[in-house]
């Protein structure tokens, strides 16, 4: 018998993600080397590509800058995803978990709110990426329609990221490890069409680059910024990686969370 | 007269990490309202009994409820009835005392939140430092936001896993204060600790848990009979001289004392002993001494209650 009369419940996946969602978003906005991930990163990376390796870069009929911009942009997301593997990590071994545990709430919305925070801070990256890219000449030629387009592949591959560096963090034993498997994800872009052509590159790698997710995604981008045709089925190719990826990081996620939680 | 029904029963409960048995059939019994220790030493068991209780484990035989939900079969339940404040502090280091306060009251579903975030940050003398991240508090302040945050969803029954751990005589006194002003408000309070003197003056019942079992259990008043009471320190200058005392008092159980050249002596707390020990010693010259009564300590008590069984 209670002595105090609690209103017996059950956590709302949806509710109790928002509050996590919530806190996930406070924690990343104060932590200083996600902000400098998030500003600086793209900055540099911009001039280092458009000034130091632009002039000896061939890209075909493009302006370095405007042919380098869908990778960057992947590059500068994957940059901030090593952040959010060891915010996961910190609260699976340091007892937040455990507190929560002990709660009436939904079991996934912890990992819920990561994913979602990690939207928000990406969208900043994102938008800081372009800010520095219209400063050193990017010219881009799309349209509302294109510019829609581009945002929803960008949510779709974000959301993919962040699964991925949400079982990086729950897997992990400590927090060296949750980073580590995410910077090695930061160099699929380089291994892609993002900063060269697919055709220049050796056989071996040439495979490997143009059946990877990232080309798919890179290609489609590009054609959208600057108003060309979409390549034969990389808009479809993109959708169905980012979709069929983040549904199997998802799964992962959960079970590997399921099982380290297992009491 | 009836006794309201039990806030925890727990009944022979086990538990193994691997072939490793930690709990070999623990029971005891915690009523309404009231303060339970369970005292232990390092590696007794005494977060994994909690775990057990806050559903964060599964036990591996026997069972034990919370307000008559059982801790496996109604887990959702009895989420409702506890919190857990685990042995080291579970806080955002990067939020404010107040949004740590919040968060819970949120997950809580309280309509009350923020107004209760500032009773407690009141009442655990936090208000000045509400608004600073918890990466500038102090170790007593990160105990008392954590025990706060527990006490959000005003829980019926709380777990205390060795809340004084690492807190300075100050803020362990202030914390013994906490627990007992909780109490007196209707909570019941499990906490766990390594200090008998701390069970002595919080609980109104206590256990002994050592090698898996629960080998005492009860009042203040009742454990105190079974604890040793008339151990004196003896401090002597040379180490003849202790070889010798050694000797001459070969009828009375004796321990190494903390000190060099000295021993912990049993007796039963009389005169008559105290005064064939002093005899004994002077009779042969061995009067270079120093003597003192010893507060038994929790190992003075294991060892009392091993000898015992
Ligand atoms: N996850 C685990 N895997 C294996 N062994 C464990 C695990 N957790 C605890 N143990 C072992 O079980 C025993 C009891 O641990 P427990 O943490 O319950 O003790 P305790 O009484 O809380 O000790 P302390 O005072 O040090 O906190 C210890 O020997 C410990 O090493
Ligand atoms: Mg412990």
């Amino acid at each position: 018998m209670s002595t105090m009369n609690l209103a017996r419940r059950e956590g709302s996946l949806l509710g109790d993600s928002m509050t996590m969602f919530g806190r996930s978003l406070k924690l990343s906005m104060r932590s200083p080397e996600a902000i400098f991930m998030a500003l600086i990163v793209p900055a540099v990376l911009m001039v280092v590509f458009v000034y130091v390796f632009g002039g000896a870069m061939d890209v075909g009929g493009y302006s370095v800058v405007n042919f380098i911009v869908p990778g960057i942009i992947l590059q500068t997301i994957g940059q901030g995803m090593p952040a959010i593997a060891v915010r996961v990590n910190s609260d699976m071994t340091k007892g937040i978990v455990d507190r929560f545990r002990t709660m009436p709430i939904a079991k996934s919305s912890i990992l819920v709110g990561h994913a979602f925070a990690t939207l928000v801070q990406s969208a900043i990256t994102v938008a800081a990426t372009i800010g520095a890219a219209l400063l050193v000449g990017f010219r881009p030629s799309a349209g509302l329609i294109e510019w829609l387009m581009i945002a929803g592949i960008l949510v779709l591959y974000i959301f993919m990221m962040a699964w991925l560096a949400v079982v990086s963090g729950v897997h992990a034993k400590e927090s060296e490890s949750a980073a580590g498997l995410m910077s090695m994800i930061g160099i699929l872009p380089f291994l892609s069409s993002g900063f060269v052509p697919t055709e220049t590159m050796p056989w071996a790698l040439r495979v490997f680059a143009e059946n990877q997710p990232m080309t798919p995604i890179i290609n489609t981008m590009r054609a959208l910024m600057l108003d060309q045709p979409l390549p034969d089925g990389a808009l479809r190719a993109a959708i169905l990686w980012c979709v069929g990826l983040t549904v199997v990081f998802y799964g992962m996620a959960l079970a590997i969370y399921q099982r380290k939680t297992r009491r | 007269m009836t006794q309201p029904s039990p806030a925890i029963v727990v009944k022979n409960l086990t538990k193994s990490y691997k072939n490793h048995q930690v709990l070999k059939g623990v029971n005891f019994t915690v009523q309404q309202g009231s303060i339970f220790a369970l005292l232990g030493s390092n590696g007794a068991g005494k977060t994994t009994t909690v775990k057990i209780l806050a559903t964060l484990m599964q036990p591996d035989g026997g069972r034990a409820e919370i307000n008559g939900c059982d801790v496996v079969q109604e887990a959702g339940a009895v989420r409702n009835e506890i919190s857990l404040t685990g042995q080291y502090a579970a806080v955002d280091e990067m939020l404010t005392g107040r949004e740590n306060l919040r968060i819970i009251g949120a997950l809580r579903h309280l309509p009350d939140k923020n107004a209760r975030a500032d009773e407690l940050l009141d009442f655990f003398r936090l208000t000045d430092a509400g608004d600073n991240l918890v990466a500038t508090y102090s170790g007593g302040m990160r105990r008392r936001l954590d025990i706060a945050m527990s006490l959000m969803g005003r829980p019926p029954v709380v777990f205390l896993d060795e809340p004084t751990t690492g807190l300075d005589p100050q803020n362990r006194l202030a914390m013994w204060e906490i627990v007992k002003s909780m109490a007196d408000s209707g909570t019941t309070v499990l906490l766990t600790t390594q200090y008998l003197d701390e069970a002595e003056y919080l609980a109104d019942h206590i256990a002994v848990l050592h090698e898996g079992v629960i080998i005492a259990d009860g009042t203040v008043d009742e454990l105190k009979q079974k604890l040793p009471q008339g151990i004196i320190q003896l401090q002597f200058k040379t180490e003849a001289d202790l070889q010798k005392a050694r000797e001459l008092l070969t009828g009375y159980p004796i321990r190494r004392g903390e000190t060099a050249f000295a021993i912990d002596v049993q007796t039963d707390g009389g005169a008559k002993q105290f005064a064939d020990i002093l005899n004994k010693l002077n009779y042969w010259n061995v009067a270079d001494f120093t003597f003192a009564p010893k507060q038994p300590t929790l190992e003075d008590a294991f060892l009392t209650l091993i000898g015992e069984k």
